[in-house]
């Protein structure tokens, strides 16, 4: 038990890490994401391009930087999202029952069955052409949020049912409890640790469906970078091993949804 | 009786010299189709990988020699054109036989023009052939002589018949008797094409010999180019008929005497601004991308030879216009060569009242300009490409957005919603003839992108190129052909309605165990010769791990 307190304490740690470099990549280094010094294009890491440089000159070291801000500030923002709509209809699927149970399932069926990347795709291609890139990655964040509710929803929804009909309802319903008392007095907290595993789920999915999105073009719009975009420099396989410190995306990608897999308290793990 | 050591020094000579020349004949072939072909029918080919069947298997009256880029005899050993050009003569090659071994004649000829030019059937090699009013006619005087009568003077007609591979009328087989080098012996959908040696193929060698050499073509299909790539290295393929840029660089490190770079290509990267009246764009948007000094102002502050090196290692040139320098006869070579110069770049955009305030461009009116560039999805060259404009445009202070869209969306905003302010898409070239582009440069074309399907010309210069496309298409001789479209390809420059980039390099890898092969910059690349191309012996065959 304290061997995992310990590991999740270093998870967390990571994770502050990431977050702080990424929230104030404009210190960590002097050099923009979008310059491109055209005479060092491809460059191998050196004192002045840390990770060196890619196919246009650009330094890697700061587009992982701002990278990881756009990736990470964004992806938990979208997971609130997807969160809190679960969280909502869920819960109201579960506590209600009938009707609007049977219809909110059904939407939520119906929204798993279709393929999310192509609903993606339509609605990205929508969007005016003319908006900034920090508009697009806000609005594909919120697409991602939007879209990536119903498996939230059908967990929050077997949970709520699962308490409908449990004594600590029971015992506050007949004390004459009123409805808004119970849900927030007697069922949040008991859904406050499947809401939390819920949210920490969502974050590294965000993060690797915006990384599938820009592998395809239709992420985070250029210059901007994400580590999506920056993924996408490691198709070419066999210049990867050539040089193998552009791995620096992936490693850094695995290393932080796997400190969010294990940074979660163990009651919410269990949720 | 014993052999005389006579006898026996000329057996080992005849040895020496014939053993080397039967380990160069035979043998199969084997490379990829990035597709599956749609089609082993000649004359309804529409795609690139049926195109390369019927190149192998069809016989054809005339043949483009893709190096020299002339018209050569094939089963027509001679051709004569009336001086109205609606009409051609074809004397015929006697005594060749199709691969099923049904001979050939004029009636065949016959046979195949009318089902080209057969509404029923849908050709799209008989569209190039589709001239005014009325109904072609073909004569059989002889078996070896096939009159053609177009009711409409067709420019080039010569070069369309390098597309048309002759039927036979009687076969049974059909389609699948052919008079080219090779017939299809073995088709696997999604797997493989395998092609056998036509026996009864009329070519023949200088020294008499029957070609084609090799025994057998194997045509894997093959999607994905990483996994060619990787078939190549391990020496399971024998060449590669086009690779990125990206990928000959890498391989030329690894093993140089495997990559060919056959030069410049046809194929042009493009950039244009949007002009269609129907664009759902602000009118002061509307007038600078119709604004002449504008759009060469962009031309200039374009950093082509950066886009060259970095973009494609290399690997393109700097584009002039319309046609590549590669296109030896239609090229016009008084094209000035495309020019970085941002300076010049502003001092045209001040003549057009755009000023320069705090590093931000603006129009007389204070509009900031900026407008969005839209790319295919997926298409990481256009991506770079884009985005190294988004920083040379920025330098004369103008804000570029890049936007890459899915290609059926992006399809959906060119031809029907307009709502696009600038594109970038490459121009695919596979005819050099400049006939090939005519719904390009007519301002009545669909694919006359900048402003498309007018029904009169907007501006004096389009109509100017509307009067020169239609006569050259008419004009009597290829000189007057080609002075016409040398003005088209010198207002084109004046204007820049389309803002050329790059031509990319033609890029093959060919093992050394292959031998013959010259790869050129006309499509099939590396095997245009295939019927001269022998395999080497088997040590030297495939390339290192």
């Amino acid at each position: 038990m304290r061997g995992r307190r310990k590991l999740r304490g270093i998870c967390a740690a990571i994770l502050c890490v990431v977050f702080a470099a990424g929230l104030f990549a404009g210190t960590v280094t002097s050099y923009s994401y979008a310059t491109q010094f055209r005479e060092r294009s491809n460059a191998p890491p050196s004192a002045a391009h840390l990770l060196g440089t890619d196919g246009l000159g650009r330094d890697l070291f700061a587009r992982l930087l701002y990278g990881t801000r756009v990736s990470l500030l964004l992806a938990p923002a979208a997971a609130l999202l997807s969160t809190l709509i679960a969280g909502i209809f869920g819960g109201f699927a579960g506590l209600a029952g009938g009707c609007s149970e049977k219809l909110i399932l059904a939407a939520a069926d119906l929204s798993m069955a279709l393929p999310l990347l192509f609903v993606l795709l339509a609605l990205r291609a929508l969007l005016p052409l003319d908006i900034s890139p920090i508009l697009s990655v806000v609005a594909t964040f919120v697409l991602l949020g939007l879209l990536g509710w119903p498996s939230s929803l059908r967990v929050v929804w077997a949970s709520t049912k699962s308490f409908r009909n449990s004594d600590f309802l029971l015992l506050a319903r007949a004390t004459g409890c009123g409805r808004l008392r119970m849900i927030v007095r007697h069922l949040f907290p008991n859904l406050r640790p499947i809401l939390f595993a819920q949210f920490w789920i969502s974050i590294p999915v965000f993060v690797l469906t915006e990384a599938t999105l820009s592998m395809l073009g239709l992420g985070v719009m250029e210059p901007l970078p994400s580590w999506g975009n920056l993924l996408r420099g490691l198709e070419d396989i066999s210049a990867v091993s050539a040089n193998p410190w552009r791995l620096a995306p992936l490693i850094l990608l695995i290393l932080v949804a796997t400190c969010f897999q294990l940074v979660l308290p163990v009651q919410e793990e269990t949720a | 009786m014993t052999p005389s050591p006579l006898k026996n020094l000329a057996l080992v000579i005849l040895l020496a010299f014939a053993l080397p020349a039967r380990a160069q004949t035979g043998g199969e072939l084997h490379f990829c189709l990035h597709g599956e072909p749609k089609t082993f029918n000649p004359i309804l080919v529409d795609d690139e990988a049926s195109e390369n069947i019927r190149y192998l298997t069809g016989g054809v009256l005339i043949r483009l020699n893709r190096q020299t880029q002339a018209l050569e005899p094939a089963l027509a050993t001679s051709w004569t054109i009336s001086r109205d050009r609606r009409t051609i003569t074809f004397h015929l090659r006697k005594g060749v036989h199709f691969s099923d071994g049904t001979p050939f004649s004029a009636e065949d000829v016959a046979y195949t023009m009318k089902l080209l030019m057969d509404p029923e059937t849908h050709s799209p090699t008989g569209d190039a052939f589709r001239s005014g009013e009325g109904n072609m006619q073909v004569q059989t005087p002889a078996a070896d002589l096939a009159v053609i009568t177009f009711p409409a003077p067709i420019a080039g007609l010569e070069r369309l018949f390098d597309q048309v591979a002759i039927l036979s009328a009687h076969s049974p087989k059909k389609e699948m008797a052919v008079l080219g080098p090779f017939y299809v012996a073995e088709y696997k959908a999604g797997s493989y094409i395998l092609l056998q040696k036509n026996p009864n193929y009329w070519k023949h060698d200088a020294q008499g010999h029957s070609l084609p050499y090799i025994d057998s073509v194997r045509l894997d299909i093959q999607r994905n180019r990483d996994i060619e790539l990787l078939r190549f290295r391990r020496g399971e393929l024998q060449l590669i008929n086009r690779l990125d840029a990206e990928q000959f660089d890498r391989l030329q490190h690894e093993n140089p005497a495997v990559t060919r770079n056959a030069g410049t290509g046809l194929d042009a990267e493009e950039l244009w601004f949007n002009q269609s009246p129907a664009a759902p764009l602000p009118p002061y948007k509307k007038a600078w991308f119709g604004t002449k000094e504008f759009r060469k102002a962009i031309s200039l502050a374009i950093n082509r030879a950066d886009l060259c090196r970095l973009v494609f290692a290399g690997y393109a040139k700097p584009a002039y216009g319309p046609v590549s320098p590669s296109n030896h006869f239609w090229f016009n070579a008084s094209l000035e060569e495309p020019k970085y110069d941002p300076q010049a770049a502003l001092r045209l955009l001040a003549q057009a009242g755009f000023r320069l305030e705090n590093d931000t461009l603006k129009d007389r009116a204070g509009n900031r300009v900026e407008f969005t560039i839209v790319t295919n999805s997926g298409n990481a060259p256009r991506e770079k490409m884009a985005t190294m404009i988004q920083q040379d445009l920025s330098q004369v202070g103008i804000k570029v957005n890049v936007v890459t869209l899915d290609f059926p969306s992006l399809i959906e905003r060119m031809t029907r919603t307009f709502d696009y302010e600038a594109c970038i898409l490459g121009l695919v070239n596979t005819d050099l003839d400049p006939n090939g582009q005519m719904t390009v440069w007519l301002s009545s074309g669909e694919d006359h992108q900048w402003n498309p399907s007018q029904k009169t010309p907007v501006s004096e210069w389009e109509a100017e190129i509307d009067k020169l496309m239609r006569e050259q298409a008419t004009a009597p001789t290829e000189e007057e052909r080609k002075a016409k479209f040398d003005r088209v390809q010198q207002i084109v420059a004046e204007q820049q309605p389309f803002i050329y980039l790059i031509n990319k390099d033609v890029l093959v890898a060919v093992s050394p165990s292959v031998v013959g092969a010259s790869p050129v910059v006309l499509n099939p690349w590396a095997f245009w010769n295939a019927e001269t191309l022998r395999l080497g012996p088997a040590p030297e065959l495939g390339v290192q791990k």
